[in-house]
């Protein structure tokens, strides 16, 4: 098994056939992704490597029934996007998009929670399941089947580890990129819910990055997991970041920076790593157990 | 993107905050001049920074003559390694109370949160950690907005009298925040005078992804941020000696951590973003070489749509310009290919981000 996607999800791709959209697309495909169709506004009825496009969502989940969604749309008209992928019904909605504004997200995730759907990103490489779906952008060559889980803030830096972990045979259930903006849709906490369910996750890797709580809030639930979890947490060599004045000081409490986060991940037992190739001595400690 | 001062306080105006009477300067006359007709005012330094006031950067006069002295001493000033080339005069203000009064973005609920204190001023941050009774938050449901209720709630909690005029402020404070794309507003401190409620402080900052629905102007840009931010990239300055392009900024400030775990000092951030091909790296290595300070740089890549041979090609074309050495280490897409194109050209090569930063360390400190 995986989570979020697998050789069920039926993919609808959004800005289709801009630059980044089309290419994405193409990869995706490549991958073995069962994309059904695309959106761009005026394009309808159009195809693109066999793709059929569609003016809106909502057309699109009348013809070919997509039960998840990726956006390629760009900042200015992505906010838009998703709440059409929202309305639309779209259970699984993945926004790759860099640079939609935060005040947009907090409307977007506030208007979320009277409805069904899961937002994943934004300015996030997506997920993928080795030899199932891949929804975003990660590289295709670099995934392995297997039994640990990846969540994670960041991009190539998830890409490196993805492919240290493929080099040293050791294979993935799904990875997720939750994605680096101050306010995002799926969180660490969300993601290692879903894998502490899935019975063929044996492990997950958790990277983390300074900036916000979100991998504090995650250590209740990781400390009462089932499953190991491994720590790495990047930006001890970044300078302190004063943007949000004293009232980001009030709301984060001393937490947030990368030093806050490995004290208090050490502090609750949970296995770090400095560099990804302790990543990998800790997963084969783990396996041997 | 944020916002001077005097540039806040003009925002605060034109939405119906009170802030004293004053204009800014950028020489001594000017500065004395406008003290002259004032009377006893205040001088403050215009710098991006905060703690002016423990710098010195804030100062109190009665006349031109202690006026044009304080404005020379701020003038020539460095704060937090801004230097000080604007000041602020404004009429001087007694104040009753000091309020905080600060507008963010909890990350967590993902939603606006306010945030005020009867124990306004520069303390502030220890009173949340020591006296966090004394903090008062209230979290906006960003679609409803701010209610009636929830102002009257924060205004009431501060325990002073003109509470209509407090709510009246933070209303107008959360308009400002929402209109103007803000991820923080901040006044500190909001003060209770003889003659009714000023913002004494202004700090907003913009969310940068909102600036193209805005028509703010950076006054003061750092030139290789801004070359950086045209092309795509990001840049930010730091103080070693160790250049750095990645891309990416996880994978980027896991090879600043792993520079910094073995005893380097890196020169700069540098997230060359997905569109790292060949003109890309040539402008990211001239932004990143042109600090006099790089001793070596390393460049790390891992390659998806970003193919290392077009990197490579890059590096080739510009090697020649390039006075210092350089380590480069890619992954993924062609990345063979890649390092067989640079073998020759005496480019230190590593197999890993960690081999990359032990490469450049022994190269910028030999001994």
């Amino acid at each position: 098994m995986s989570i979020l996607i697998n050789e069920n999800t039926r993919l609808l791709v959004q800005g289709i056939t801009g630059n980044e959209g089309s290419l994405q697309t193409k990869e995706m495909l490549d991958f073995g992704t069962n994309v059904v169709g695309g959106t761009t506004p005026g394009k309808g009825g159009s195809r693109i490597f066999g793709v059929p496009v569609f003016d809106s969502v909502e057309e699109a989940v009348d013809s070919v029934h997509p039960n998840g969604s990726v956006i390629f749309v760009p900042p200015g008209h992505a906010s838009d996007a998703i709440f059409e992928a929202i309305d639309a019904g779209i259970q699984l909605i993945v926004c790759i998009t860099e640079g939609i504004p935060v005040h947009d997200m907090m409307r977007i995730c506030a208007y979320m929670k009277s409805t069904s759907s899961r937002l994943i990103g934004p300015n996030c490489p997506g997920i993928t399941s080795p030899g199932r779906s891949k929804v975003g952008i990660m590289p295709n060559n670099i995934h392995l089947p297997g039994n640990i889980g990846i969540v994670s803030r960041s991009g190539t830096l998830t890409y490196e580890i993805i492919d240290l972990l493929t080099k040293n045979r050791i294979g993935q259930s799904t990875s997720i990129g939750i994605g680096g903006d101050p306010v995002i849709g799926m969180t660490f906490l969300d993601a290692l819910e879903l894998f502490e369910k899935d019975k063929d996750t044996q492990a997950v890797v958790l990277i983390g990055e300074i900036g916000g709580t979100a991998e504090e809030e995650a250590i209740g639930f990781i400390k009462h997991m089932s499953k190991p979890v491994i720590a790495y947490i990047v930006g001890i060599s970044a300078p302190p970041d004063r943007t949000m004045g004293h009232a980001g000081a009030i709301v984060s409490m001393g937490r947030g920076t990368a030093r806050s986060k490995i004290q208090a991940f050490g502090d609750a037992g949970i296995p770090l790593a400095r560099n990804p190739n302790e990543i990998i001595i800790q997963i084969n400690t783990i396996l041997k157990k | 993107m944020k916002l001077y001062e005097y540039a806040g306080k003009e925002i605060f105006s034109r939405y119906g905050i009170s802030v004293p009477k004053g204009s800014t300067a950028s020489s001594i006359e000017e500065a004395g001049k406008i003290a002259g007709a004032m009377g006893k005012s205040v001088i403050k330094a215009q710098v991006l920074a905060g703690g002016r006031g423990k710098t010195g950067g804030v100062l109190f006069s009665n006349n031109e003559e202690e006026a044009r002295q304080a404005a020379s001493r701020i003038l020539g000033l460095t704060i937090k390694g801004l230097s000080v080339k604007k000041v602020l005069i404004e009429e001087f203000k007694e104040t009753h109370a000091q309020i905080y009064l600060g507008i963010t973005i909890d990350r967590l609920v993902r939603c606006p949160v306010i945030i005020a204190s009867i124990a306004g001023g520069i303390d502030i941050e220890e009173t949340a950690v020591n006296s966090p009774e004394k903090i008062i938050r209230i979290n906006i449901d960003p679609l409803t907005g701010l209610h009636d209720y929830q102002a009257r709630k924060l205004a009431i909690s501060l325990k002073i009298n003109d509470t209509k005029k407090i709510i009246d402020v933070i209303k107008k404070l959360y308009r400002i925040f929402v209109d103007n794309d803000c991820i923080l507003a901040e006044i500190n401190p909001l003060a209770q005078t003889d003659d009714g409620i000023y913002a004494l402080d202004a700090k907003m900052v913009i969310d940068d992804n909102a600036l193209f629905r805005h028509n703010y102007r950076d006054e003061d840009p750092d030139p290789l941020s801004e070359m950086a931010k045209k092309n795509g990239m990001s840049y930010v300055g730091l103080d070693g000696d160790i250049g750095c392009i990645v891309n990416g900024a996880g994978l980027a400030m896991a090879t600043l951590d792993m520079i910094k775990q073995r005893g380097g000092e890196s020169a700069n951030f540098m997230d060359v973003r997905a569109g790292a091909n060949e003109e890309q790296i040539k402008t990211a290595l001239r932004i990143v070489s042109s600090n006099k300070k790089v001793k070596g740089i390393v460049v790390n890549i891992f390659g998806g749509l970003t193919k290392c041979d077009d990197v490579a090609r890059g590096i080739i074309d510009i090697l020649p310009d390039m006075k210092v050495p350089l380590v480069v280490r890619f992954a993924g897409t062609n990345e063979e290919l890649g390092h067989s194109m640079l073998e020759k050209y005496g480019v230190t090569l590593a197999g890993s981000t960690e081999e990359a930063a032990k490469a450049v360390i022994r190269l910028v400190n030999p001994h």
